[in-house]
């Protein structure tokens, strides 16, 4: 196919980016890959000599939050990959672009690159009623379908496209849907996180240009390389964990000496994500970090498993606050009580059995009292 | 002195492997259930000090897996036993197939429950209500070591746990899975208590030493219900045949 694009080198070059920068960057996708060495030259020649990506980028029910997490990623690449590249093509917040031009957009990438394009959604889409999230006159699964149809991937931003997040908590009024329940026959790749980390973002991007395909998925099509270890396995106070060190509330000595949040409702042991290691904002920090619990929110359904500082969900109809426990403790209770009444009962009605020979074995009864 | 003199057979009821069974399982649950409980819930025991100088949470969380592992082979022997073993430890006296099963369930709710009925149940092993229920437990067991090894695959590379990886996806996300596991822990409790409670009513109404049966394997029958047991025209004869 013919094509005029400059490569994302070239484009970097032109923006003032340096050779010795965009090695660095190269390399350090590589390493968020998981890819062996070899794999640095490839994402380097990928990144030097292939045109751009053709890209759609959606906005459907969401906060944007995905969208601002990626183009706050600290390296200027990946803001130069977004801003420059993708966005070219049609991403509703940041292309210049507006109304019938903007549709035009999309539409001309569409019919130029049948097979070849790439979907990104941000965002969940409304089943309940399609008109509660409307572009241009037609809804977001009208859209999405249309799009997916010929496109080569979908890439699923953050927790709305993923997995609903918090417009899907129940009770979910605009029957919010994430992309993998509405369209099917396409890969899928859930890129999740309330928002996604920045780096993975760039990461899946640049794997996607580097290698033509998806990257490794697991069950819940996720890229390995990203979700396959949970928080609390690379979290730096497991340590606290293990020694049974825990923060009881905020502000006591524990909290001032990093002990582990698991008390204080941590989620890390039950999210998939790589805060420990990717970190945010350049690598500062992440929320266990800064002392606060991780919130589960690469997880389906985390406003759901509420609230966030309690260790067991409440449970549905029993109100918020109550948790398993408190439940199997009443059980228990009633249970107990129930048996002294049993108990009580048995000595009144079961008399006979008790002092003599069962009754109704007296057929071959030969029982005394002596 | 008070006596009672009645034709009685011993029968010989619970093989050993089902004891070992029984009382490994018991152990099993037990430790399971305190050291489950302090997983979800574990106590301030100390403070102010560094993590090197300790690891009592990750040696209860050892305990934990470990007994969990003898649990679910323990249960995998159990189930082979239930066609290997004797007439009263097979799989058909769990399952009520049989209408004569669900009558004799209905007899143990009026006789044994609400006492409002007298009659003399046959059964020699387990009763109809008795075997249901334990049919009950051992399908939470199955649910418990599903939630559990599935829970435990994110922190395992061997084979057994992988096996249970997809429970994770299924029941969508792990958070999801510890909620399941940690509410089925009650029904370990709740079963355990109402169970230890009817195994001394049983002794103490029928006097048949169920109680001991579990311990020595061997039971008091009366006279006629053996026969009636032999000559199969006992109520409900358990048995395929
Ligand atoms: C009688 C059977 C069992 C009982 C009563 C039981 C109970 C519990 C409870 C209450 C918890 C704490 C859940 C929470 O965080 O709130 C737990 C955690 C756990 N259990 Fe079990 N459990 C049983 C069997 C098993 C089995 C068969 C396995 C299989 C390996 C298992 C593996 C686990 C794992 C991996 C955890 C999570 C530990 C952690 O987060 O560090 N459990 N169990
Ligand atoms: C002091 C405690 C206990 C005593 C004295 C005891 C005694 C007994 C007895 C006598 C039976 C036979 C009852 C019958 O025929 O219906 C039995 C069966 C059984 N018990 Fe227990 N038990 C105890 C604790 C437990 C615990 C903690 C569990 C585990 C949750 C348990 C699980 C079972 C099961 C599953 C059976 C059926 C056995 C089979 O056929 O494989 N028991 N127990
Ligand atoms: S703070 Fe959270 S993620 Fe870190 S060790 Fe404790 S429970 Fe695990
Ligand atoms: S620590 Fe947990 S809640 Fe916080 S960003 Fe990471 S996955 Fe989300």
């Amino acid at each position: 196919m013919e094509n005029k694009q400059p490569s994302f080198y070239e484009e970097a070059k032109s923006d003032g980016i340096s050779r010795k920068d965009f090695l660095k960057f190269c390399a350090s996708m590589a390493v968020l890959l998981g890819i062996e060495n070899s794999g640095v030259g490839q994402i380097v020649k990928a990144l030097e000599t292939k045109p751009r990506l053709p890209v759609i980028w959606f906005h459907f029910q969401e906060c944007t939050c995905c969208s601002e997490s990626f183009i706050r990623a600290s390296h200027p690449i990946v803001a130069n990959i977004v801003l420059d590249k993708i966005s070219l093509d049609y991403q509703e917040t940041l292309m210049a672009a507006s109304g019938a031009a903007a549709e035009d957009a999309y539409k001309a990438v569409m019919a130029k690159y049948p097979g070849e394009y790439i979907v990104m959604v941000e965002g969940s889409i409304p089943t309940e009623n399609e008109a509660y999230c409307c572009i241009g006159g037609r809804s977001a699964k009208q859209i999405l379908e249309e799009a997916a149809k010929n496109a080569k991937a979908v890439v699923a931003w953050g927790n709305c496209a993923s997995a609903g997040c918090v417009q899907a908590a129940s009770p979910n009024p605009t029957g919010a849907q994430p992309v993998h329940k509405v369209i099917s026959g396409k890969p899928i790749i859930n890129v999740q996180g309330c928002p996604p980390i920045a780096d993975v973002m760039a990461g899946i991007v640049v794997h996607l240009l580097t290698f033509d395909r998806i990257p490794q998925l697991d069950a819940l099509n996720r890229p390995k390389a990203f979700y396959s270890r949970r928080v609390h396995d690379t979290c730096y106070r497991r340590a606290n964990f293990d020694a049974g060190l825990f923060v009881e509330s905020f502000d006591d000595e524990g909290a001032k000496r990093g002990y582990c949040l698991y008390k204080m409702g941590c989620k890390g042991p039950v999210t998939y994500n790589s805060c420990g290691i990717i970190k945010w904002n350049d690598g500062i920090s992440y929320p266990i970090q800064s002392g606060h619990p991780c919130i589960g929110c690469s997880e389906a359904g985390f406003w759901d498993n509420g609230p966030f500082y309690q260790h067991l969900p409440g449970i549905e109809g029993f109100g918020i606050e109550t948790t398993a426990d408190k439940i199997g403790l009443g059980l228990g209770v009633a249970t107990a009580a129930g048996i002294a009444a049993h108990a009580i009962v048995t000595n009144v009605r079961k008399h006979k059995e008790i002092t003599n020979a069962p009754e109704t074995a007296t057929t071959i009864d030969n029982s005394k009292e002596s | 002195m008070r006596s009672r003199t009645i034709p009685m057979r011993e029968v010989h009821v619970w093989e050993l492997p089902v004891r070992l069974y029984h009382w490994i399982n018991a152990l099993c649950v037990t430790v399971l259930c305190i050291t489950g409980f302090i997983i979800g819930r574990p106590i301030a025991i100390s403070s102010g000090t560094e993590a090197y100088f300790q690891y009592w949470f990750g040696t209860v969380r050892f305990i934990h897996f470990v007994s969990a592992f003898l649990f679910f082979f323990n249960f995998v022997f159990r189930t082979y036993w239930g066609f290997a073993g004797n007439e009263f430890s097979r799989w058909y006296n769990f399952i009520p197939l049989k209408k004569c099963q669900w009558k004799e369930i209905m007899d143990v709710i009026k006789v044994d429950i609400l006492q409002v009925k007298h009659k003399q149940i046959d059964s020699i092993g387990h009763n109809s209500l008795a075997s249901f229920i334990y049919f009950i437990t051992f399908v939470i067991f199955l649910l418990q070591c599903l939630t559990g090894f599935g829970m435990y695959s994110a922190m395992s590379s061997s084979f057994l746990p992988k096996m249970f990886a997809w429970i994770v996806p299924f029941l969508g996300g792990d958070m999801s899975v510890r909620q399941l596991h940690h509410i089925l822990m009650w029904g370990f409790i709740l079963f355990a208590i109402v169970h230890v409670y009817l195994v001394f009513y049983h002794d103490y109404i029928e006097r048949r030493g169920i109680t001991s049966s579990m311990i020595g394997g061997w039971k008091f029958i009366e006279e006629d219900v053996v026969e009636r047991h032999n000559n199969e025209t006992e109520d409900c004869p358990k048995t395929t045949k």
